[in-house]
């Protein structure tokens, strides 16, 4: 009875915590709008250099402020240099963000509101999924594929599908470790799933809340070009987290150094586009607090990694492969008169 | 027009005395409808024996349960929708994956309750997921879908079961990984054929997912049952 207790707290525990979120969201993305007012005027020069320098891409971004047409960014990103394409960015952003305060005006407790998230086709998810497996240096993840549409579809499904991904790895890689040998039972370990849910959830969900939490602060000290909103950072997190779902099943080989370079590939594609995303958010302000806002970034990524590989795939149970692949050929019987 | 107001106020200043004056020609037909009553079934169910009552529930969720093992596009399923059916196999399926080793201090299998938050609350999420796409369907609707659609899995579980009675070697556990495949794609498949209709064309992709993701974990805990070893005490 208290071990029901205990998962069932378990779950309560991980919803009180989205539910919470929620809440600061709202409260947060209501406040947000005056902030922005301000990040706007000190833009209208950014805007009026802009509009100096290169007419028609101001044009279009006038013209499609609410459109989501990829073509035309890749083609606007690639004419230009890098300085222009993080300018007229920040143009798009400040005017999107305004815009989609409008867009999404619906007021909380309706359901349309919720929905707005949710306005995503499925090349469009194909297409964010590709590009956050895909570190392209002049890129910019948010800027090219979310694009004022961040959704929840992606980090939710993507998070729900990695904790299944983990568990059910880590109990078959322990299951094949374990095979050949009589003496322990195996037992599909299911209170793994309760941990990897809240280990992961919390990692998307509260990492973006802290990382946005500072970043605005820095926006109020230096005034940043580039600024994102909360739930674009969710969404960033959310698809660069898509890359460890193919590295949980490689995980079931119980090859320990198979693991560390899956692991170590993932994290580099990942931990790239994450670095690749907020470079341009921190880079304007004093070196160090880049650097260490930088590092803390990819430091999370890391120990998440870690972590994950640590706590559900022992290492131990590699040292025995070549006996239970003996076993494996050998003493199929064995298993057979453990159950009699 | 005047006039016309003036002979009305008598008729409305005195509302107690409320009687058509014979000005008014009133035209029509009433005809009330002689012989039995043709809504009877609201009070006449408390008159009839309990087991009427019961044997139509459960009349009625036998035929969805023929439609999810024959899954044609039928819309019995979503105008007649009730809990009934995925209540019973929900708890079908929780009680089959207790392997009798609740005293076991070891025992890693889902308990009662897992079985039951993950099968209601993942229905849940699956239909307000769907909903949030755009979907047309009502929420109690799509719950009934669901839960009805992991009768294919229960089925699995049952013969799964049956097949470990026999022992647990390697066949044992290919044959069970067979139906487990099998009865999984099942549930999919006839889950999307219900639900699929309801969801805007550019968007089938992202509402079948989850419910792909849902019944494979199902499966999983079909497949990875496995009872205690030492049959009594």
């Amino acid at each position: 009875m208290p071990k029901n207790v205990n998962k069932i707290q378990h779950f309560l525990f991980l919803y009180v915590i989205l539910y919470l979120y929620l809440i600061i969201h709202i409260l947060i993305r209501n406040s947000c709008s005056l902030i922005n007012s301000f990040i706007l005027e000190f833009d209208a020069e950014n805007l009026n250099l802009l509009a100096a320098s290169s007419r028609e891409a101001t044009a279009i971004s006038i013209e499609n402020p609410n459109n989501k047409p990829k073509k035309q960014r890749r083609v606007t990103g690639a004419t230009q240099k890098e300085d222009d394409d993080d300018l007229l960015g920040n143009g798009d952003s400040d005017k999107t963000e305004l815009l989609v305060g409008q867009k999404k005006s619906a007021p909380f407790w309706t359901f349309e509101y919720y929905q707005t998230f949710f306005d995503v086709d499925t090349n469009q998810v194909l297409d964010r999924i590709k590009g956050s497996i895909v570190p392209w240096p002049g890129k910019n993840f948010v800027r090219l594929y979310i694009r004022s549409n961040p959704d929840l579809y992606g980090p939710f499904w993507i998070c729900a599908t990695l904790v299944f991904a983990i568990a059910i790895s880590g109990n078959i890689s322990k299951f094949l470790a374990h095979f050949g040998k009589p003496s322990k039972h195996y037992v599909p370990e299911f209170h793994k799933v309760t941990i990897a849910a809240t280990a992961i959830y919390s990692y998307a969900w509260l990492v973006p809340l802290a990382l946005w939490g500072f970043l605005l602060w820095r926006n109020t000290k230096v005034m940043n070009i580039v600024s994102y909103s909360f739930l674009e950072i969710v969404c960033v997190y959310g698809y660069s987290l898509f890359v460890y779902i193919p590295a949980a099943v490689l995980w079931i080989i119980p090859n320990e150094p198979v693991r560390w370079i899956s692991i170590v590939v993932a994290m580099c594609l990942s931990g790239s586009v994450l670095v690749l995303t907020f470079w341009p958010a921190v880079r304007d302000d004093h070196h160090r607090i880049a650097i260490a806002t930088m590092s803390t970034i990819v430091a999370f990524h890391v120990l998440l990694a870690v972590g994950c590989k640590e706590y559900f795939f022992d290492a131990q149970d590699t040292t025995q492969t070549p006996e239970t692949v003996a076993s494996l050929t050998g003493n199929k019987t064995l298993p057979t008169a453990k159950a009699s | 027009m005047a006039e016309a107001d003036e002979s009305n106020k008598p008729l409305f200043a005195g509302l107690a005395d409320v009687s058509i004056s014979e000005d008014i020609p009133v035209e029509g037909q009433i005809t009330v409808p002689v012989g039995p009553p043709a809504q009877d079934d609201e009070y006449s169910t408390l008159d009839e024996p309990v087991k009427d009552t019961i044997l139509r529930d459960l009349k009625a969720v036998g035929k969805k349960f023929v439609h999810v093992m024959y899954p044609k596009k039928s819309s019995a399923l979503l105008r007649d929708w009730d809990l009934w059916g995925p209540l019973l196999l929900c708890v079908t399926l929780a009680l089959m994956l207790q392997g009798g080793a609740a005293d076991k201090k070891d025992d890693g299998g889902p308990q009662f309750a897992e079985v039951f938050v993950i099968i209601w609350f993942g229905s849940v999420v699956i239909t307000l997921n769907s909903k949030l796409l755009g979907g047309t369907i009502s929420f109690f609707q799509s719950l009934c879908v669901l839960g009805y659609c992991i009768l294919p899995l229960t089925v699995a579980m049952i013969i799964c079961r049956l097949v470990l009675l026999g022992g647990t070697g390697t066949v044992s556990f290919i044959v069970r990984l067979i139906m487990v495949v099998a009865s999984f794609s099942w549930s999919t498949f006839a889950s999307t054929a219900f639900l699929a209709d309801s969801q805007p064309p550019n968007r089938k992709a992202l509402v079948v997912y989850p419910i792909f993701l849902f019944y494979f974990v199902i499966g999983w805990m079909v497949l990875t049952f496995s009872p205690s070893p030492t049959a009594g005490p």
